[in-house]
Parts: structure tokens; C-alpha cells; sequence
């Protein structure tokens, strides 16, 4: 199994919701608390698992606003794992989830450095390393419905731009979803061949925003108008 | 990267005091200017140990749960961290035992032998932490295998400037040392000079292969975040390139001028000479290490708007 998400980037609105989702169920979860430093203060930061950036791809008027959440990729070829010297990071062999023993972390940020997604933050209140855990104390948890048995991020994304599931399983929906459309992995040259995939934002007519162009009935109104001088 | 100071001062001191024990069982193995005599090539030994433990100390200060740092030992196999730790712990007992024989000057064959094994571990250590650096994918300018080699040239650099101060304090012959510390300067200038040059030009990854956006312009619009993060933090630093040129001018001002000027002004070198030229080197390794990590651009910052790293 390889277990990890898709995220659509076509669909997704950018309105920050999985990584809300994703405090409020870790916060108290595994790897909780997510330390939050001034949170009401003038320099509010703190943990957080997931993050959402906002690009505009290519040169107005043919650009488009891309919204981009990013979380741990649970890599193939973790680099992460492979530098931490207490053995406190470890990839799963079961399912591929990466995760952090709170209880061996030293605290050194060498993961942290390996990392190239930006997916791990030390807490300053625990000394430990934090990240994305896949929500792994809830995808296995008996006692919740199947359809509820899948990260919080997943369950809460409104516009459906997130989906979980098995990429090792060529007939699951995650993976007819990367084949159908071209999802990809983002910084492949790195090598660390990560799970999380991105599907990328469908073509679309442009929507022309320069010079209107006016039909004939478009140009009488216009020309009754200016006669009627409202 | 943000350029931590307990990080710097560790490096610097435990290079040199590597350094300074590897050549100082050279001196000891070839008779160096005809050998130091024997308390001071001791003490010059516990010197040497003394930089290694202080600057392995100072490591631990970055830490923010140091109560586990005893596990940092457990993962030699796969971390070049753990590693070094391992290889620098195991130079102590060797170190110690050559220290102990120097200071008597007994038992010469039992006393190279365990020196040698001391100064195989110190390059090992060396190069270990050179390659805590130079594994990352995600920093190119340290993910190149000048990095090692810089940390082994420049630790016995350092390390020989202050083998040349103790030659000069004991009045002992020290035109073989000086020869030393020349060539070790003449290494590590070229190595420093190839390294910068190599990491001045921009290569790898940009913003485009980081969001998979190939085929068009890319430009951040929104971090996503109110203030700092801990990625902003750790990852952000920047130094403008103006200053990059005036620290990269000022390593070799310090370590490679000051030091060379001094050594071949003609004249026999003097102990406050020997001392000032050191004191320059060392400084100028200090400049050498803070730049190191500063001028390093990690890959996330291409998720923050960086065009490349
Ligand atoms: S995204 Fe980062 S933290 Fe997650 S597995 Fe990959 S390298 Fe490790
Ligand atoms: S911060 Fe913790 S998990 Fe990361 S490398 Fe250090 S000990 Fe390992």
C-alpha cells in the first residue's frame, strides 16, 4: 500500500479549510498539541501541517490564479527518514505513511533541512519535529464510518479538490485520477519520488478581457442610448 | 539558511582541533623540524581535544530537546549525523591514549599506532560533517562534493596555523611548519575560489519545476501566512549579493593574505607574527562558515516566491 493524497489543483478555491481542519483534528490527535505562538498578538504563527500558497501562472490578460496546498508527500525515497540520526523519523512499511516519535526526536531540524516540500515544523514548546501524520489516527479507526475514515483534510474540502487513497493500486479512484489527468509530482528532479500527486488545472477557453466586441443588437441599444441620453 | 551561531563556532573549532591532532601526529610521525618536545606536543594534543569536545558541546546547544540527543548515536548506519557523532566519540579514547604516551614520551610504535587510529577517525568526523551538508538534494550549494573537501582542507588549515604558533612558542625549528601552513593556505584558497565560483551560477530547480508549472511564467501571490513561519525562519535568510562579494573578499583578505603576507615578509617569523597571522586565519574561517550557511537557498523558499534558488 501506498497511502497519500491527490489534490486537484482545477477545483481547489484556496480558502484554507484542510488546513483548518487539519489543526483542529491534530491539535488534540498523535503528534498534538500544534503549538500556536501569539495567537491573538501582533506576530500570530505557529504549527500547522498543511499550507496554502497562491501563485498566478503566466502573464495577464492570459494568467490564472492557482491555488496550492501542501502537505507531507510521504515520499517513496524519503530523505527525511534516511538523515535523522535518532531513528524518530520512519516510513511506515505497511502503508508508506512517514511519521515522527515524538518521544526520540532531539530536535535537531535535519529532517526539516531534507525535507524539500516545506512539510515539517519543529514545535518550540515540545522541542520535537511535527508534520502531516495522513491523519493516521483516524483512516484506521473502527469505530467511525468507512466514508469517515480518511484525513480531515479530505472530509472537509468543500470544492472536493482532495482525494485519499491507495497510488499503489492502479484501479483505485486516486490513481485513475493521476492517469486521466496527467497528475503529477512536483520537484521530481529531487528524486524523492513523493505520493501526494497534483492534477493540474484543465484547459479552458480563455474568457477574453480586452476590447468588447458588440453584436448588431448590442450596437442599436447602444446607439438608442446615446440618443436617449439617460 | 539561517547561520546559527553554536553551529559555526562548532565547526570551526572541531575542524581545527582535527586538524591540529592530524598534524600533529605527522610532526610526530616524520620528526617535524626535528620533533616538539614532548610536554608541549601534549598539551598541544589536549589543546586540540579540548577544541573537538567544546565545539561537539556547542552542536548540542541547537537542539531543542537535547534530553535525547544519547539516541543521536543509533542511526550510523543511514545518517551521516549520527555518524559523525560516532566517529567523533570514538576519537577521544585513541586521542587521549596517544596524548598520554606523547606526554612521557614512551612506547613510540604503541603510540603512532593508536595516533594513527586517532587521525583516521578525525578524517572520518571531518568528512562525515562535510557530508551532513553535501547529502542534501534540497541546498545546491551544498550538495556538492567540494563541501567535504573544504571542511578537511580548511579544518588542517586552521589546525596548522596553530601548530605553527606552538612550533614559535617552544622556540622549536619552524621553517618545515611554515612550509606546512603555505601549502595547506595554497589548498584551501583554490578549493574556496572553485567552490564559490561553482555555486555563483545558477542551475537546478526553480519555482517552475517546484509547482509544475513549465510552460509559463510563475509568481507567488500569497504565502498563505499572517507572519513568520518556522520554514521563513529557518529557510528565509537572505544575503544581498553585495555582501556576499565583501564576505567572500574578506575570507580571503583574512585567511589567505594576512597569513601568506606574514609568512614570507623575508624575515624569521616572530611569535606575535605567528599569533596574528592565526588569529586572522581563524577569523576569516569564522567569515568562510557564516557565508556558508547564508548564502545556502534552500528549495522551499521556491514555494515562497524565490524565481531559483
Ligand atoms: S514531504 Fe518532506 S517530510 Fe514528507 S516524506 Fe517527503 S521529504 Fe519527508
Ligand atoms: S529533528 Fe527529530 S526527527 Fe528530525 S532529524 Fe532531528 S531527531 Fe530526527
Amino acid at each position: 500500500m501506498r497511502l497519500g493524497l491527490v489534490i486537484d489543483l482545477d477545483v481547489c478555491v484556496g480558502c484554507h479549510a484542510c488546513a483548518v481542519a487539519c489543526k483542529e483534528w491534530n491539535a488534540s490527535g498523535t503528534t498534538g498539541p500544534l503549538s500556536d505562538y501569539q495567537p491573538y498578538g501582533a506576530e500570530p504563527s505557529g504549527v500547522w501541517f498543511n499550507r496554502i500558497r497562491h501563485y498566478e501562472v503566466g502573464e495577464y490578460p492570459d494568467s490564472k490564479t492557482v491555488n496550492f496546498p501542501m502537505s507531507c508527500m510521504h515520499c517513496e525515497d524519503a530523505d527525511c527518514v534516511t538523515v535523522c540520526p535518532t531513528g524518530a523519523s520512519y516510513k511506515r512499511t505497511g502503508d508508506g505513511i512517514v511519521l515522527v516519535d515524538q518521544n526520540r526526536c532531539m530536535g535537531c531540524n535535519y529532517c526539516a533541512w531534507a525535507c524539500p516540500y516545506g512539510a515539517r515544523e519543529l514545535d518550540r514548546s515540545s522541542g520535537t519535529m511535527k508534520k502531516c501524520t495522513l491523519c493516521v489516527d483516524r483512516i484506521y479507526d473502527q469505530a467511525l464510518p468507512v466514508e469517515e475514515r480518511q484525513p480531515a483534510c479530505v472530509l472537509t474540502c468543500p470544492a472536493h479538490a482532495r482525494m485519499f487513497g491507495d497510488l499503489d493500486d492502479p484501479q483505485s479512484a486516486v490513481s485513475m485520477a493521476v492517469r486521466e489527468r496527467g497528475g503529477y509530482q512536483l520537484l521530481p528532479e529531487l528524486g524523492y519520488n513523493p505520493t501526494n500527486h497534483y492534477l493540474p488545472p484543465r484547459k479552458h477557453k480563455p474568457i477574453p478581457t480586452g476590447e468588447v466586441v458588440y453584436g448588431a443588437w448590442a450596437k442599436v441599444k447602444k446607439l438608442v442610448n446615446r440618443v436617449v441620453k439617460r | 539558511m539561517h547561520p546559527a551561531f553554536s553551529v559555526i563556532f562548532f565547526t570551526v573549532a572541531s575542524g581545527t582541533g582535527f586538524g591540529l591532532f592530524v598534524l600533529l601526529y605527522m610532526a610526530d610521525l616524520f620528526r617535524l623540524g626535528g620533533g616538539l618536545p614532548a610536554h608541549a606536543s601534549a598539551l598541544t594534543g589536549l589543546l586540540a581535544v579540548a577544541l573537538v569536545g567544546g565545539g561537539l558541546l556547542s552542536s548540542t546547544f541547537h537542539l531543542a530537546n537535547p534530553k535525547n540527543a544519547w539516541r543521536a548515536f543509533t542511526r550510523w548506519r543511514t545518517s551521516w549525523l549520527a555518524r559523525e557523532g560516532v566517529f567523533a566519540v570514538a576519537f577521544f579514547p585513541f586521542a587521549l591514549a596517544y596524548i598520554a604516551l606523547a606526554w612521557f614520551d614512551a612506547a613510540r610504535d604503541v603510540r603512532l599506532m593508536l595516533g594513527f587510529f586517532a587521525c583516521v577517525l578525525a578524517w572520518a568526523t571531518l568528512f562525515s560533517t562535510g557530508m551532513i551538508y553535501a547529502c542534501l538534494k534540497t541546498i545546491r550549494q551544498w550538495n556538492t562534493p567540494l563541501v567535504p573537501a573544504a571542511y578537511l582542507v580548511l579544518g588542517h588549515f586552521s589546525g596548522a596555523m596553530l601548530l605553527l604558533v606552538v612550533t614559535l612558542a617552544v622556540g622549536a625549528s619552524s621553517t618545515a611548519y611554515e612550509s606546512l601552513v603555505m601549502a595547506l593556505l595554497l589548498a584551501a584558497a583554490v578549493l574556496k575560489a572553485t567552490y564559490y565560483f561553482w555555486v555563483g551560477r545558477p542551475y537546478g530547480s526553480t519555482i517552475n519545476t517546484a509547482t509544475g508549472f513549465t510552460r509559463a511564467r510563475v509568481r507567488l501571490l500569497d504565502t498563505g501566512h499572517t507572519h513568520d513561519t518556522f520554514l521563513t525562519r529557518e529557510f528565509g535568510f537572505r544575503v544581498g549579493s553585495a555582501q556576499r562579494f565583501w564576505l567572500k573578499a574578506a575570507f580571503f583578505l583574512f585567511a589567505v593574505a594576512v597569513p601568506a603576507a606574514m609568512l614570507t615578509q623575508g624575515q624569521a617569523l616572530s611569535l606575535g607574527a605567528g599569533l596574528g597571522a592565526a588569529v586572522s586565519a581563524i577569523l576569516g574561517m569564522g567569515v568562510e562558515r557564516w557565508l556558508f550557511f547564508a548564502e545556502a537557498r534552500h528549495v522551499v523558499n521556491l514555494f515562497h516566491g524565490a524565481q531559483r534558488t
